[in-house]
């Protein structure tokens, strides 16, 4: 093998192929690692989803549809952005590189925004993990319109009752509503809610907000080759660092094709 | 070199094969939620993670080129993919099997000793 002086060969290795090889077998044992991480979830979704299977029958139908579906088509497209950014890097095609980097990143951009929107509606609405899980359709302010409150009918019982110098209001003050009756109005739409609700929001979070955080880094990772690839760093002679965040971006789709239908399409 | 651009190392998917691969995973995307809706009772879980398996299978072998890659990296993959499985499947095999009342309102709702 002739020893060709290229730029981007490390001392260390005989030949750029040598080179890439390395590399991406470095970056597949760092997926490997991230598949194992994801692994410990899933295992916690399994047990739970065993023995409680009616929380997550009941609870899955918080979950917006259109939007988690939304987010697959986003994250599916912005894949091939990334894998024909490879191929563009590869055969040298600098501006059509740039544009699918920046496409990549625009379909993060979105899912991230989609994200946000689920994310403040379940805080909105109290479907939180554990002790902060209190969750009502209607909140009681808006649960009915405001009145004055009015003094509940006073039995011939209580007016001898000389103990009795507080009178219960038949109706709360400024439009609230019994707590037993907002239960009642959420039955009617949702079901009888099953106890410990609370676990199924436990998991969404963590499983949803590791793989959030992970498509963060690779927005990120996505935003330094861009830079690179205007600078003009990137060809056929050298295209490692796209090819890798290419395929960690790969990753991040890949586990979001699992956690679409295991957390939002429950029947 | 059949290009002259073509690049010494790795392998330049074709772009309809890119394009294919989206058509496929799109399609999917929206059998899964077809689906969905109808019951197959306990076989809907299995329906679901059959159809992300293939999906996650064509991400694999053409998105990130394991089809043209060195076998080795996906020996990586289904290793770790395996163990991830059989993790899950000894953690499962006593997951249901605690006594329902041992922690109060936490315990599994399975009886494990009907009467």
């Amino acid at each position: 093998m002739s020893h060709e002086s290229s730029p981007h060969l490390q001392h260390h290795f005989d030949t750029p192929a040598q080179q890439f090889d390395a590399g991406k077998l470095g970056i597949w044992l760092f997926l490997a690692t991230e598949i194992l991480l994801f692994g410990g979830l899933f295992c916690a979704y399994a047990i739970y989803r065993a023995n409680h299977p009616e929380v997550f029958v009941y609870a899955h139908q918080f979950l917006d549809r259109v939007l988690g579906g939304t987010n697959t088509v986003i994250l599916l497209c912005s894949s091939l952005t990334m894998a024909w950014a490879v191929r563009a890097s590869q055969l040298g095609q600098r501006r059509l590189l740039i544009a699918l980097l920046s496409l990549t990143l625009l379909g993060g951009f979105g899912f991230m925004g989609i994200k946000f929107v689920e994310y403040k509606a379940k805080w909105e609405h109290g479907l939180l993990p554990g002790t902060h899980f209190s969750h009502h359709e209607e909140r009681e302010a808006e649960a009915a319109p405001p009145a004055a409150a009015t003094p509940a009918p006073v039995s011939a019982a209580s007016a001898t009752d000389v103990k009795t110098t507080i009178k219960p209001a038949a109706r709360g003050p400024s439009g609230t509503v019994r707590r037993d009756e907002l239960e009642r109005r959420d039955a009617a739409r949702h079901g009888k809610r099953p106890s410990n609700v609370q676990i199924f929001f436990g998991i969404y979070f963590l499983m949803t907000g590791l793989h959030g955080l992970h498509v963060l880094a690779g927005m990120g990772a996505i935003a330094w080759i861009l830079v690179r690839s205007i600078k003009g760093h990137f060809g056929p002679e050298y295209f490692t660092p796209v090819d890798f965040v290419g395929l960690y971006w790969h990753l991040v789709d890949l586990i979001w094709i699992f956690l679409f239908p295991l957390l939002y399409l429950i029947s | 070199m059949a290009h002259a651009a073509h690049p010494r190392v790795g392998h330049v998917v074709p772009l309809p094969v890119l394009f294919a691969v989206l058509g496929t995973l799109l399609v999917m995307t929206f059998v899964t939620v077809a689906v969905s809706r109808l019951d197959f009772g306990r076989f809907n879980l299995w329906i679901a993670l059959g159809i992300a398996v293939f999906k996650a299978s064509l991400v694999l072998l053409f998105f990130m080129h394991l089809k043209y890659d060195k076998p080795f990296n996906a020996f990586v993959v289904i290793v770790s993919m395996a163990l991830v499985m059989l993790f899950i499947a000894i953690a499962m095999t006593d997951a249901t099997q605690y006594e329902p009342d041992r922690i109060p309102g936490y315990a599994p709702s399975i009886k494990t000793n009907p009467q």
